[in-house]
């Protein structure tokens, strides 16, 4: 035998102990005829229920308003401005957009240096390739020197149905180890066009997750204003305490009329920054009566608002009755529309109403 | 300091300057017992040149607006930088005691909030440049006529957003960028070619959009007239110089040690180090 086949040899004794995943869709099998199979949306799904209420481009329409009183606001993309709506900036102002190319670690250093230079870049980009692929480059080019970008990111969480490049379903709990960076994850079309001004106002870099194109409005229905680093209540309730981020707030809204039927009050508290937490609001509504506590997120159950809140409950001794998390399992998730998806991990206002009657 | 001083009457020679920032660095090396002492007296020449015939900057301001950006893209070369700062007149001359130590100014690896005169957080490898584009951008958006050097190692050559930053310089014509690239040829697991090749460099540079000139990093007349060379170019592309160095330059024995990335020298080494850089002062 000579060195060549002892080689092949050992090749295939290699080879044949690789891993090989089962494919993971399932082969077509009969219709039900009265669910018609869903298609996967592309990156313009929109959130918002039939008949909802909805806002165009809040964000990009916001960073124009902004953008009229201080001209040290600038725009900058990673082949991406079409699709977090940054594009209406550039419209507005086209010598104050800066289209980087589809390199996001130049497009973070660029806003580093952009920021040294005295401007206040807003960076958009979506949320997996923030999170995964640039978070050296926001730590050590931008977070440590405390410079003043702000990365806004489109398709956080379960947002799209493109799988799992695309899904960030732990951006936060990634962003969370980052030092002096601030976290905003809003709710609506009325928290996006409040927070661009606040996060602008705010001296150091920020991370916020975006929604884009037609964005459900729900908050103007209540008593609320986005404040960076305070959480609001926006309704009581005896028995459930929900305490939410992002879109999951607008589902826990409907989530408590829908369980008004059944006489089960339940209150939701909306946290739009996760870091730094207002720890204090939390506290204050966890610590007021004896209720089931859920933290309900459009994010993983590891790293995000629900460890953030439990960890605070728990090193403050204020321990509710129960605790749950209403959130995305650790994994790599499926690809899909999203109305399936949504079902399918819980986080939709159906499946989430069903987990909280089943915790009662 | 805002004349340049190889114009005026009596100052320092770059040579003699060049000199001075490799003894203080091997001060520096002495206060620690170790560091990147051999980088240090290969770049010597460069920032000589850098910042007695280059650069325009206010020792009493480094903040000064007016001035041109010098980014240490290498963090582990913060020593080499402390050096020609400390004789430039930004940091005191005392200072260079506290190198390493803690709480001091001057930590091992380059960070803008901790030194006057540091103008980024280097150290994570290949950053600078890209750092670099932004500040290109920002300068021409406020009409600024200064540059932004940004020197950088032949290792950061392997690091991906050097190439992201190199093609989109190229693009926006960012004439305001001067990049320094430091060959020595010799990172941290051995000699730069056996690590990852990196050549043919002028060519490499030229495909991305940039003027590209090749010097000997130690030869001082030639660094001269490739920073002339690459401030007046009329042309609107960003320039690259790159210095072929010589590790440890300026001490014989030190020069001749292997693994010199990063140098050990034993304690008795350092005043023979000093006294071996004198004996090839040019006065």
């Amino acid at each position: 035998m000579d060195a060549g086949n002892r080689g092949a040899g050992r090749r295939e004794e290699v080879m044949s102990r690789t891993k090989r995943a089962p494919w993971r869709g399932a082969t077509p099998g009969p219709q039900d005829p009265n669910k018609p199979r869903l298609t996967t949306s592309a990156m313009i799904a929109s959130l918002a229920g039939e008949g909802q209420r909805t806002s165009p481009a809040p964000f990009g329409r916001a960073l124009v308003e902004l953008g009229k009183t201080r001209p040290e606001i600038v725009g900058m993309t990673a082949d991406l401005a079409k699709y977090t709506d940054l594009h209406v900036f550039a419209q507005a102002y086209p010598d104050r957009f800066y289209q980087m190319g589809m390199a996001e670690q130049l497009l973070m250093l660029a806003a580093a240096g952009m920021a040294h230079e005295g401007f206040v870049p807003f960076v958009t980009t979506y949320a997996a390739f923030a999170s995964r692929r640039t978070f050296d480059f926001i730590s050590q080019g931008i977070a440590e020197e405390g410079l003043n970008v702000k990365v806004c990111c489109a398709l956080p969480g379960l947002t799209t149905g493109y799988g799992p490049s695309h899904q960030a379903t732990e951006d936060i709990a990634i962003f969370r180890g980052m030092p002096d960076l601030t976290i905003v994850d809003p709710c609506d079309a009325l928290d996006i066009e409040q927070a661009v001004p606040a996060i602008a106002a705010h001296d150091g870099p920020v991370y916020m997750r975006l929604q884009r194109g037609q964005v459900p409005l729900v908050l103007d229905k209540y008593d609320y204003s986005f404040e960076l680093g305070k959480a609001k209540l926006l309704r009581d309730g005896a028995d459930v305490l929900v305490i939410s981020s992002g879109f999951m707030t607008m589902r826990s809204l409907e989530v408590a009329k829908l369980l008004e039927a059944d006489r089960v009050k339940v209150a939701v508290l909306h946290v739009p920054t996760i870091k730094p937490l207002d720890e204090a609001a939390i506290l204050h509504e966890v610590g007021r009566s004896a209720r089931l506590t859920i933290v309900a997120e459009n994010h993983s159950v590891t790293g995000g608002l629900g460890e953030a809140v439990a960890g605070t409950l728990l090193r403050a001794g204020v321990v509710p009755p129960r605790f749950r998390q209403v959130a995305l399992p650790d994994a790599f998730l499926d690809a899909g529309a999203l109305p399936t998806l949504h079902d399918r991990y819980g986080i939709s206002a159906e499946a989430m109403a069903r987990s909280v009657k089943g915790w009662l | 300091m805002e004349a340049r001083t190889t114009t005026l009457a009596n100052a320092p020679s770059l040579e003699e300057r060049a000199y001075r920032v490799r003894h203080n660095a091997l001060r520096m090396g002495e206060v620690q017992g170790q560091g990147y002492i051999a980088q240090a007296l290969g770049v010597a020449d460069v920032l000589a040149v850098s910042y007695f015939h280059a650069l325009r900057y206010r020792s009493e301001d480094p903040a000064w607006e007016g001035r041109d950006r010098f980014l240490l893209s290498i963090g582990h070369y913060a020593i080499a930088l402390y050096s020609v700062l400390i004789e430039a007149g930004i940091i005191p001359t005392e200072e260079l005691e506290t190198y390493g130590t803690d709480d001091s100014r001057l930590p091992m690896s380059g960070m803008a909030s901790y030194t006057p005169g540091m103008e980024i957080s280097g150290g994570s490898l290949g950053i600078g440049l890209g750092i670099a584009v932004g500040m290109g951008l920002g300068l021409k958006r406020k009409q600024s006529d200064r540059f932004v050097y940004n020197l950088m190692s032949d290792g950061e050559l392997d690091e991906g957003p050097t190439w992201e930053a190199a093609m989109s310089a190229g693009h926006w014509k960012l004439d305001n960028i001067i990049c320094l690239v430091d060959v020595n040829r010799m990172q941290a697991d051995g000699p730069s070619t056996g690590v990852l090749n990196f050549e043919p460099l002028p060519a490499k540079w030229e495909a991305f959009g940039w003027h590209a000139q090749r010097v000997d990093g130690n030869d001082i007349p030639a660094l001269v007239r490739a920073f002339d060379a690459a401030r007046a170019l009329s042309e609107p592309k960003p320039r690259v110089i790159i210095c072929d160095t010589k590790m440890a330059k300026g001490v014989p024995f030190l020069e001749a040690r292997e693994k010199s990335h990063f140098l050990r020298v034993e304690q008795h080494e350092w005043t023979q180090a000093i006294e071996a850089l004198d004996a090839g002062r040019k006065s």
